[in-house]
């Protein structure tokens, strides 16, 4: 090779150079984007559920003076709480303040500004105290979700009458009951107290939260011993076989089994064949601990792991028995560990809602369930229900009960990341 | 009795028969002084009588209250008169959930008449008959258990031994509980799709290009025969999956390289836990996000440039579940990569390659095989979501592979198929099942090659 009249590798790589390190700079550039892009969907995501959701948590109330008159509550002068005219009172009282409402049209129109709630609450009061028959109460009722929304400033008033749900009639009287100081913004107490409804001013999350605990206490109850029994036979006991390497294969697969098949399982076995009734936090609770048993299982066995070799020959040299190894050293050691597990496992178990559907837990239900067997439905579940209603009041509660979930979502990881950093211990 | 009650009471025996057993663990030894002369600690020979006191009665509680509710029935059917039992299956099924809901007290469909009344004393009869009986078998067998093991205390008595194999039995149980999980999970897919395939065709249901599953009510009905074609969910399915992976890939992929190549350890300690907590939040959260903001957004750009996009269309919910499944690609890929060995990495650079020619000419070929498993699983994970496609992709089965336009998946149709009351007779109902079978199968083959992938790979250069 003749030296002289070829350039050198130096020359060579030193004419490559430019474009090799502008290659390195958008190579690392198309990193940090990548990087990028999924803490600022974060961002936007957090962003707009704030935005939609923080004006859920108040409402408009409406303070009228209700007289609570014999004739329309007591007719024969006998209290009839199932029966009486409780709306009647409420429309007796909003019909003072705005005299002009007249005709039939009118009255529908305005009696629409109040919710239906007031009407249970005019009743609940005088179911506890009797005496207030024949007087007149100053009360604070929930106005109807058309009126918080105008409160809100959700409604455009400048489009024309017939595309927004208030008429020009009802926002008049608003802003009249506004001017009056009849209407104010308080907290939504509703969306924590009350179970489901159809009106989105009465709606509440407490329904679905209560069903959420009673399902997690099933699933909790289930499957941290079993899931906990399983990981120390695996780790501790099972001799190196076929029936072992099966048992794990299955668990690793399980793991990552969609969610909605579980669900499948539980309607054909839990509920056809078991008989476990439908749509209760019982059924619920089993599904979800069969959902998690591989998460607390993978998480137990690595706790188990982590636990030194030393300390067991030490117990075993001392004259223990394999089982009082495990139950006096191994397992004290490895809990917090399985806790841990058990916590990330369950807060899985909680944002669940695809298995719940198959198991009859999207039924529309009123009442706060009060057991284990009662029809309930979830946190999530709740969110997906009032996501489906056309309603721009229910929009706002769903972010609302999605903020609340992703709260308790919180709560559970960061109760799981400081037990975790507070008993890790270097061996 | 109820069986609260009678839990506490069988309680309370166990808490007897430890203290009795403990006690008379110390007699025999002859005093506290003197437990070296036994062969296992007191404690366990107490432990030893609440285990015989409490398996076999835990065991027939559990038992008798599955059973129950079918003996009962079926001995109601035979108390009826002739008329009732020789109705049709499903009257009689209404028949007997009135006799049940008029027996506990609820609110009865229907007029109630003699039949009725008569059959219900019957059942509540039977019942008290029945839990008396559970009672006193319990009770006698807890009992029977207790002095069994009572009498079995002696000083050469092996009770820990016992004891322990006793518990090891239980680990086994519990850890076969997994297999248990899997097994029922097939076999009740398997059974309803089996029933499916009996009144539909496998080869109907696998290559038919319509889905449609309406099926009529009445015989004489008009147009709906049910057409349980499914290739349009399939192609939807996967023209969902693809979108999503289209996101999820690159930026997953991207994310962990810079993560591990290029970002300093204090970006990397802030931005590693903010992409978890993608992986953290509800699917439920993801698809209201998906069909509230994203599904509009989009619907307007396209407006906006002129094209038609549904406002149910696969590309929302595509590329949301993208965004759902990058935390899981960008861990796996950093497994990978991490696994690559340090002196391949120090080689490249050492003969004067820059960093991301490192990367992508050594790293990522060595790395190929796990980050295609972790790939596999990624693929797995889309197939089998639920709520995203559910709230944000359209129920019309379009045979289409334009993202614009709404698309259905196979899971969006197992939920509507099954939401809401169901008769397990209609093929309406078991289509869903098969569907599920469908799914099963194919996730679990994705998961069963990831998993052997990546796990492979991680063994090669330990």
């Amino acid at each position: 090779m003749n030296r002289d009249t070829s350039i050198s590798t130096r020359d060579k790589v030193a004419a490559g150079l430019r474009k090799r390190h502008r290659s390195e700079l958008t190579f690392r550039a198309f990193g940090f984007i990548a990087t990028a892009i999924g803490i600022l969907f974060l961002a936007v995501f957090f962003w707009s559920l704030i935005a939609q959701g923080y004006t859920a948590f108040s409402q408009t109330y409406l303070t009228l003076d209700i007289e609570f008159s014999e004739e329309a509550l007591a007719p024969g002068g006998q209290l009839d709480l199932e029966y009486a005219d409780f709306d009647g009172v409420v429309r007796q009282s909003l019909r003072q303040l705005l005299p002009d409402a007249t005709d039939r049209r009118a009255r529908r129109e305005m009696n629409r500004l109040v919710s239906i709630g007031a009407g249970y609450q005019v009743r609940d009061a005088i179911r506890d105290d009797e005496s207030l028959l024949g007087t007149t109460q100053t009360m604070r009722v929930p106005a109807a979700s058309t009126v918080d929304m105008v409160m809100k400033g959700n409604i455009d008033r400048t489009l024309p009458e017939e595309q927004r749900t208030a008429s020009d009639r009802q926002l008049a009287w608003i802003d009249q009951l506004a001017e009056q100081g009849r209407l104010e913004m308080g907290f939504n107490t509703a969306l924590f107290t009350n179970g489901d409804s159809r009106e989105p001013e009465l709606a509440g999350i407490r329904g679905a939260v209560m069903g959420s605990l009673y399902m997690l206490i099933v699933a909790i109850a289930v499957s941290f011993p079993v899931g906990t029994a399983a990981a120390i036979y695996l780790e501790e006991f099972a001799p190196k076989n076929r029936w072992s390497d099966l048992i794990e294969v299955n668990i690793n697969n399980l793991a990552a089994v969609p969610s909605i098949v579980f669900g499948l399982l539980g309607l054909a076995v839990f509920i056809n064949w078991i008989g476990i009734p439908r749509s209760s936090p019982l059924v619920g609770g089993f599904v979800l601990s069969l959902l998690t048993l591989p998460v607390i299982i993978i998480a137990s066995r690595a706790a188990i792991k982590a636990v030194p070799p030393s300390i067991r020959e030490a117990a075993l040299g001392l004259g223990a028995s394999k089982m009082q190894v495990v139950g006096h050293h191994v397992l004290p050691l490895a809990l917090p560990g399985m806790l841990t597990g058990a916590i990330i496992g369950m807060s899985r178990a909680l944002g669940e809602s695809a298995p719940l559907l198959m198991i009859g837990m999207v039924a529309f239900i009123v009442d706060v369930p009060a057991g284990f067997t009662d029809p309930a439905t979830a946190l999530p579940v709740q969110v997906y229900l009032w996501a489906d209603s056309p309603e721009r009041a229910f929009a706002e509660r769903t972010s609302a009960a999605i903020i609340v979930l992703l709260a308790f979502l919180l709560v559970m990881n960061l109760t799981a990341v400081i037990l975790r950093k507070r008993v890790e211990r270097q061996w | 009795m109820p069986a609260t009650t009678l839990s506490i009471l069988l309680a309370a025996i166990a808490g007897a028969a430890f203290f009795l057993g403990k006690q008379r663990a110390f007699a025999v030894a002859g005093g506290p002084g003197n437990i070296t002369k036994l062969h296992s600690l007191p404690g366990y020979h107490g432990y030893f009588a609440i285990l015989c006191a409490l398996l076999p009665s835990m065991l027939i509680l559990v038992l008798w209250l599955v059973v129950e509710p079918r003996v009962l029935t079926a001995l109601t059917i035979q108390s009826l008169p002739d008329a009732q039992r020789s109705m049709a299956p499903s009257e009689l099924d209404l028949l007997v959930n009135n006799i049940r809901n008029l027996a506990a007290g609820d609110v009865v469909a229907g007029e109630v008449n003699a039949v009725l009344t008569n059959a219900s004393q019957r059942i509540q009869e039977l019942q008290e008959t029945s839990r008396r009986l559970l009672a006193v078998t319990c009770i006698g067998i807890a009992l029977l258990g207790a002095t069994v093991a009572w009498r079995r205390i002696s000083r050469a008595f092996r009770a820990r031994n016992q004891v322990e194999s006793v518990i090891t039995g239980l680990l086994i149980a519990a850890s076969s509980i997994a297999i248990l999980t899997t097994l029922g999970i097939v076999m009740s897919v398997l059974f309803e799709a089996i029933r499916f395939f009996r009144e539909v065709p496998l080869t109907d249901f696998l290559f038919g290009l319509e889905w449609s599953p309406q099926t009529a009510i009445r015989a004489d009905q008009v147009g709906s025969s049910g057409s349980f074609g499914a290739v349009p969910l399939f192609t939807g399915t996967l023209l969902i999956t693809a979108i999503a992976m289209f996101v999820a890939v690159p930026v997953g992929l991207m994310t962990a390289i810079f993560l591990a190549e290029y970002s300093s350890k204090r970006i990397r300690d802030v931005a590693k836990p903010l992409l978890e907590i993608l992986a953290g939040i509800p699917t439920v959260v993801y698809g209201f996000f998906a069909a509230l903001t994203v599904a509009p957004a989009i619907r307007n750009a396209g407006e906006a440039v002129g094209i038609s996009v549904a406002s149910e269309s696969a590309l929302a919910a595509g590329l949301v579940m993208g965004i759902m499944i990058i935390p899981l690609v960008s861990s796996l890929s950093d497994d990978a990569i991490n696994a690559v060995p340090r002196a391949m990495r120090d080689g490249a650079l050492g003969l004067g390659s820059t960093r991301s020619e490192t990367m992508k000419r050594v790293i990522l070929p060595a790395a190929l095989p796990g980050i295609v498993g972790g790939i596999l699983l990624a693929v797995s994970r889309a197939i089998g979501e639920t709520m995203i496609v559910v709230m944000a992709a359209g129920l019309s089965a379009n045979l289409t592979a334009n993202p614009f336009e709404a698309v259905t998946t196979v899971t969006v149709q197992i939920v509507t198929l099954l939401v809401g009351d169901q008769e397990f007779d209609s093929a309406k109902t078991l289509a869903a099942f098969a569907l599920g079978l469908i799914l099963f199968v194919v996730t679990l083959g994705l998961n069963v090659v990831g998993l052997r992938v990546v796990r492979k790979y991680r063994e090669q250069y330990d």
